[in-house]
């Protein structure tokens, strides 16, 4: 399955489906990357809205990705995380610890735009 | 040999069907229905039940308990008598009615009414013996089922008024735009701690809640699982985009989480109330000054 990357100006926006397998997971960590690296972005952000469960691999994938990103000199934040999935995912310790993190795609930018606007 | 005599023995009546006896006990039961009911309250008001109860209330419940009493000896309809020991449980709790009165009003009954059946057919052993087979399953078992459903109403009585109480205390307040505050005060179970996470995650999301502030000035003692539900909720709250201000942690509380190990790195957190609206402000982008003095 394709996930959508948009680009948003500097940004890249990764619009993740409902059910992702582990290979389409993989598969978007090498793309995401790519993308950054010939668009030169300065921030990805990642919208989970449509995920309903949010297991240990996506979880640890998403950190990898923030990782790699932040390798290219470039930011993360992952936005849309239901409430249901963070009330599971922090009682399987899965913390999204060191990734910055929005309530929605609104509130991603908005913390883009102003991070990058005290940076400059 | 003299002949060996017994005692006179009557002429054995043809055996009735239990159906047959039951229904004979219930027309005379029904026949005297007035005398037995009035018997009955006298033995209530002398045994000291329902004392929460006038004369007349009671009289009134007597008479439509009576006659239930009877149609289910009669129908042996146990669910509709469970039905109605429901019923009647919801009208009497809420005056103060205890299990061991709507107990003791029903053994009474059946006392009073066996009584009866002793009195109709003390001449003739064998058929009172029958008659009581008859009737002692029956009374033992509407005396059961009314102990039941009573306690049933009340079990559900207690479950709702739990509930309530739970949404009740666990309020999520906008006090500012993206700015909410969640005031906990009392005992915190595992499941009240749930609900309240939940409930929280939900308010950030409906109110786009950037700052939370939790306050635990009202909590009294905190132990290894509420601890670390509080982290949780920390925790959760973040991956909504929220920033959480834990305020008022007693000395104790204090203790017991350096001393449980919780990361307090983890939590953001501020000596009251005041201090973390403050604080919350602040993130932001508040300033608050004064303009006047309060009149």
């Amino acid at each position: 399955m394709e996930v959508p990357i948009l680009k948003q100006g500097a940004f890249l926006i990764a619009t993740f489906q409902a059910a992702l397998s582990d290979a389409d997971l993989n598969q978007l960590r090498m793309g995401l990357v790519q993308q950054v690296v010939k668009f030169r972005s300065r921030a990805v952000i990642v919208d989970v809205t449509a995920m309903d469960v949010m297991d240990s691999f996506a979880s640890r994938t998403l950190r990898e990705i923030a990782h790699m990103i932040r390798l290219r000199g470039a930011e993360t934040v992952i936005v849309g995380i239901q409430p249901e999935v963070a009330f599971a995912m922090v009682q399987l310790g899965l913390t999204l610890e060191g990734v910055a993190t929005a309530l929605d795609l609104e509130e991603g930018l908005a913390y883009l735009n102003d991070k990058f606007r005290t940076a400059n | 040999m003299p002949k060996r005599e017994g005692p006179p023995t009557f002429p054995e009546a043809n055996r009735e069907e239990p159906s047959e006896l039951l229904r004979e006990l219930v027309a005379h039961l029904r026949q005297n229905r007035t005398q037995l009911r009035e018997e009955w309250v006298v033995r209530i008001t002398e045994t000291r039940l329902l004392t929460a109860m006038t004369k007349e209330e009671i009289f009134a419940e007597a008479t439509s308990v009576y006659d239930s009493y009877v149609e289910a000896l009669e129908t042996e309809a146990f669910e509709a008598l469970q039905a109605y020991a429901r019923n009647l449980s919801e009208r009497i709790i809420p005056r103060g009615v205890e299990t061991h009165e709507v107990v003791g009003i029903v053994l009474l009954l059946r006392d009073v009414l066996a009584r009866s059946l002793f009195a109709k057919y003390q001449t003739d052993f064998k058929k009172l013996n029958r008659i009581l087979d008859a009737y002692e399953p029956a009374a033992n078992r509407i005396a059961n089922t009314v102990a039941v459903g009573f306690v049933q109403e009340r079990e559900r009585v207690i479950r709702q008024q739990q509930e309530a109480i739970r949404e009740l205390s666990t309020p999520v307040l906008q006090v500012r735009e993206r700015l909410l505050i969640l005031p906990i005060i009392g005992v915190i179970d595992p499941q009240r701690a749930r609900q309240l996470t939940e409930q929280l995650l939900r308010g950030i999301r409906t109110n786009r809640a950037k700052v939370v502030v939790i306050d635990i000035t009202g909590v009294a003692a905190m132990d290894l699982t509420v601890a670390n539900n509080l982290v949780q909720t920390v925790e959760a709250s973040r991956l909504l985009g929220a920033t959480v201000i834990v305020t008022g942690l007693s000395p104790e509380i204090a203790q017991t989480l350096v001393t449980i190990g919780v990361d307090l790195g983890k939590m953001n957190t501020v000596g009251d109330l005041q201090g973390g609206i403050e604080q919350a402000e602040r993130l932001l982008g508040y300033k608050v000054e004064k303009l006047a003095e309060p009149r």
